[in-house]
């Protein structure tokens, strides 16, 4: 039997190892895009010696390859590079701020999109793990159909549109809530929270779907094994035979589930971010691609990609922890 | 006259199938008093398990209880409130159920699952039932009473959940416990442990039991009365000597005949024969783990060398040697007094053509969205080069020889068919590609004893017909015994003991073949009382840890 310990590092180095791939990737495909920031930024007056100086001036003049591992191995010691789009600001106005490199840029964006999808992860989680459990519970009933209908609607509908509902239901008809989330980092907790929860809930009608339906399924799955009947003919109660003894074996798929939804709230949110007015790394991303902001576009990119290979690592390593079969070796 | 415990009338039970409800059981009534084991026994689909689950007020999906009233010490169960059952269940009827490893919940440990009953009944707190749990596991005579509990389920060999299954069924002193064919997928040894486990403690609590079975020898052993059903409809039922020695209907006759088929001795083998296949000196390993060693026996044209042992001893990896797909360590396998490569991708066509497989499981060995035309005419084509009308003018003389109209058969899909009938579409798919040697791995085990009968007594024609070389993995004396003319004993990856089966089955024996050979269960009702005098309580299995 294969050690707990060693399948964790096998993960690990095999995450890794996708990362690398996926950074050559990340680098080619921007590589790809048409046009260069040069050309972006001169607009009308790109005369072919300015455009031929400022691409020098950013280095894109070298070969493909050599600037591949000078951003790798300037990554690998956590410098990101310098955002073109604000060095140039920068050389614009004789002012040498911190705020240049795309670390110092993304940080705040970064921890807003965090925050939001923190937020929602709050709500969405525990709210789909109780309504699959009892869909699981009361399988085929009205209460079934109506969280089916009502959770499989909100995940086919356009998440402006349902941003627009909820504003008009939350913020316009009632104003319970602000509708522009526009966060700043003088802000206590509870203002943030107040001013998140509109995009997290409608994030939230986006990602249960999913996870409702996967807890449901993965226990009914369960029902038909003998352990389930077993649990039943000891005069278990329906709760407790779904909670206590079908759940622990379901793990596995939710806990996948769930891990891709959140990899969802990490790296795709921008409608929701425009909507609202939310200050998250999706919208810097979109406006780095408009500009050709290479550094940027592949910062973002590569934490995106972190983001999904540690959520699934994560989501391995835990389903791999719900089975007593590996936790327990004979 | 006291009121029976359990008192059912005219019980009819439907299943659901294709939007019709087909009667499963037809009107049945039964009466068990307290203490008392009734036996219940029939061929798979008669209603056995259906009956006892509904003994407890309990149908599984797709099934109703259409008439009739159950009524367990006075309390009416058909149209009782969930609330109502759920209070009896677990604390007055208790459930062992056919696989203890499939139905202990793997996410939790025994002792846990053992004392949610007793705590959620509110019959005993927590420590109460965990210091009881453990004398129940002591009763038992299961090895390490004290700390077995605490294990999962995948921590335990299977006799040992079975026995830990009868004793969380004890854990709140139910009045009835239903015991579904709780030994059926053990060894024999293992199931002799499991039998008089389970004996002594429904005794020692004077439990009321229904015994359901398909084993006859076992329902002998351990009921007071027999039941037997067939297709739902009660056959006849007395008390176990009775039935035993005067069984009065013909299909109850027919049942405790089947296991006098035994085929006549083959003339003696040739000094100077060459063996079909030789097995020689192989070793063979998984991994790092050796599971073979150096293991030999010759097997020779027109006879059937059974191997037999428990599971765990080595038969299938001997099976996947001979076939190629686990190529040993050491050793060769010899046809016809030649090498064969040892991995089947280097032997040539014709080598695989004259070595061939049936499988335990037919219902996985067929594929099934092939007909059975495709099935069998697949190698056909392969081995032999038929096409066309020539293929089904073979695949229809293959199924002739096993016994299947090929008009009826030929379009039909695996699951249109009866357990039976795929294993001899198994059959046939092996003659397909007409081989010598043909390996027969546990083909009868999944089936009922009248069906395994019948593709017993085809495999022993087909042999006399087509000059056949089996080689038969079992771990059933009983098969070993109907159409063996050879015996290999194996335990632990090692022969212990091989010969002819006459000199086998005769005194002296060594003493694993001894311990295999007593430990099948015979007819007589007194017999596992006298075996275990005769062996001594100690000697059970691991029975010497804990006291009675």
């Amino acid at each position: 039997m294969v050690s707990v310990t060693r399948i964790v590092l096998q993960r690990l180095v095999l995450g890794l190892l996708t990362l690398f791939v996926v950074s050559i990737v990340i680098f080619i495909a921007v590589n790809m895009l048409p046009g260069d920031f040069a050309q972006a930024i001169l607009g009308q007056g790109a005369t072919p010696e300015a455009v031929e100086a400022i691409r020098r001036d950013l280095g894109l003049d070298q070969p493909p390859v050599i600037r591949y591992f000078q951003w790798l191995g300037r990554a690998l010691q956590g410098d990101l590079g310098s955002s073109f789009a604000q060095a140039n600001f920068a050389n614009f106005t004789g002012t040498e701020s911190g705020a240049t490199t795309v670390a110092a840029q993304i940080a705040p964006r970064f921890a807003n999109t965090m925050f939001l999808a923190g937020v929602t992860a709050a709500i969405a989680v525990p709210v789909s793990l109780v309504l699959g459990i009892l869909a699981a519970l009361y399988r085929n009933s009205a209460f079934d159909r109506v969280a089916n209908i009502f959770t499989l609607s909100s995940i086919s509908s356009p998440e402006f549109f349902l941003a627009y509902v909820l504003i008009l239901f939350l913020a316009v008809l009632n104003p319970l809530l602000p509708s522009l989330s526009n966060i700043y980092s003088d802000m206590t907790l509870g203002q943030r929270v107040e001013r998140t929860l509109l995009p997290a809930l409608t994030l939230t009608l986006v990602v249960t779907a999913h996870m409702m339906r996967m807890t449901r399924a993965a226990i009914i799955n369960l029902l038909a094994s003998p352990y389930i009947e077993m649990a039943r003919l000891k005069g278990l109660s329906p709760l407790r035979v779904i909670v206590h003894h079908a759940l622990p074996n379901a793990l596995a798929p939710i806990i996948n589930v769930i891990a891709l939804n959140l990899a969802y709230l990490i790296t795709g949110v921008v409608v929701v971010e425009v909507v609202f007015v939310y200050p998250g790394i999706g919208q810097l991303f979109v406006d780095a691609v408009k500009i050709r902001d290479i550094p940027m576009v592949q910062a973002c990119c590569l934490i995106f990609a972190a983001a999904y290979i540690l959520l699934n690592f994560s989501a391995d390593i835990l389903s791999i922890l719900s089975n007593p079969r590996l936790r327990h070796p004979k | 006259m006291t009121q029976p415990l359990l008192k059912i009338r005219g019980l009819k039970i439907e299943g659901r199938s294709d939007e019709t409800w087909t009667p499963i059981i037809n009107g049945i009534d039964l009466d068990l008093n307290r203490g008392d084991v009734l036996g219940l026994i029939g061929e798979s689909g008669a209603g056995k398990s259906t009956l006892g689950l509904a003994a407890m007020g309990f149908t599984r999906d797709g099934c109703r209880i259409s008439a009739g009233s159950v009524e367990f010490d006075g309390i009416e169960l058909v149209n009782a409130s969930a609330a109502v059952k759920r209070a009896l269940l677990g604390k007055r009827i208790a459930y062992v159920a056919q696989s203890a490893a499939a139905s202990f919940n793997p996410a939790h440990r025994l002792i846990d699952q053992h004392t949610e009953g007793p705590v959620q009944h509110g019959v005993m707190s927590r420590a109460e039932s965990e210091a009881d749990g453990i004398e129940l596991y002591r009763k038992l005579r299961l090895p390490n009473a004290d700390d077995i509990g605490f294990r999962y389920p995948h921590q335990v060999s299977g006799g040992q959940l079975q026995r830990a299954m009868t004793a969380m069924a004890m854990s709140c002193r139910p009045d009835l416990i239903i015991f579904d064919e709780p030994t059926t997928a053990l060894d024999v040894t293992t199931q002799i442990e499991v039998l008089a486990a389970i004996r002594d403690i429904v005794q020692q609590f004077d439990t009321a039991a229904v015994y359901i079975t398909h084993d006859l020898a076992v329902v002998a052993q351990m009921a007071d009365r027999i039941k037997v059903l067939l297709q739902g409809d009660e056959v006849e039922e007395a008390d176990t000597r009775t039935m035993l020695s005067a069984p009065t209907e013909e299909y109850t006759k027919s049942l405790w005949a089947v296991r006098r088929f035994q085929r006549p001795a083959k003339p003696a083998i040739p000094a100077d024969a060459t063996p079909v296949v030789s097995v020689r000196g192989i070793t063979a390993a998984y991994a790092a783990t050796t599971v073979l060693h150096d293991i030999s026996f010759d097997m020779y044209a027109g006879r059937t060398v059974a191997v037999v042992g428990e599971s765990g001893s080595g038969k299938s990896t001997v099976a996947r040697c001979i076939t190629g797909l686990l190529p040993p360590k050491s050793g060769a396998i010899e046809f016809m007094g030649t090498a064969l490569p040892a991995d089947y991708r280097k032997r040539s066509k014709d080598q695989l053509r004259q070595i061939q497989m049936i499988y335990q499981m037919a219902d996985t060995a067929l594929n099934p969205r092939k007909t059975i035309g495709q099935i069998i005419g697949r190698p056909v084509e392969f081995y032999l080069g038929l096409k066309g009308a020539k293929r089904r003018a073979r695949v229809e003389d293959l199924l002739n020889l096993i016994e299947l109209e090929p008009k009826i058969y030929f379009d039909r899909l695996p699951s249109e068919l009866s357990g039976g009938q795929k294993q001899r579409i198994g059959i046939a798919r092996a003659l397909a590609a007409e081989p010598q040697f043909i390996i027969c791995d546990e083909v009868t085990s999944a089936l009922d004893q009248l069906v395994a009968e019948g593709i017993l007594k085809l495999l022993a024609r087909l042999q006399d017909e087509l000059g056949l070389t089996y080689m038969v993995i079992t771990h059933d004396l009983a098969t070993v015994r109907a159409i063996a003319d050879e015996m290999v004993v194996m335990k632990d990856g090692r022969v212990v003991e091989q010969g002819g089966k006459e000199q086998m089955f005769a005194p002296p024996h060594h003493p694993y073949t001894d311990l295999l050979l007593s430990s099948v269960p015979e007819m007589d009702p007194d017999w596992l009382t006298c075996l275990l005098e005769e062996r001594g309580v100690d000697n059970i299995g691991d029975a010497a840890v804990g006291k009675m």
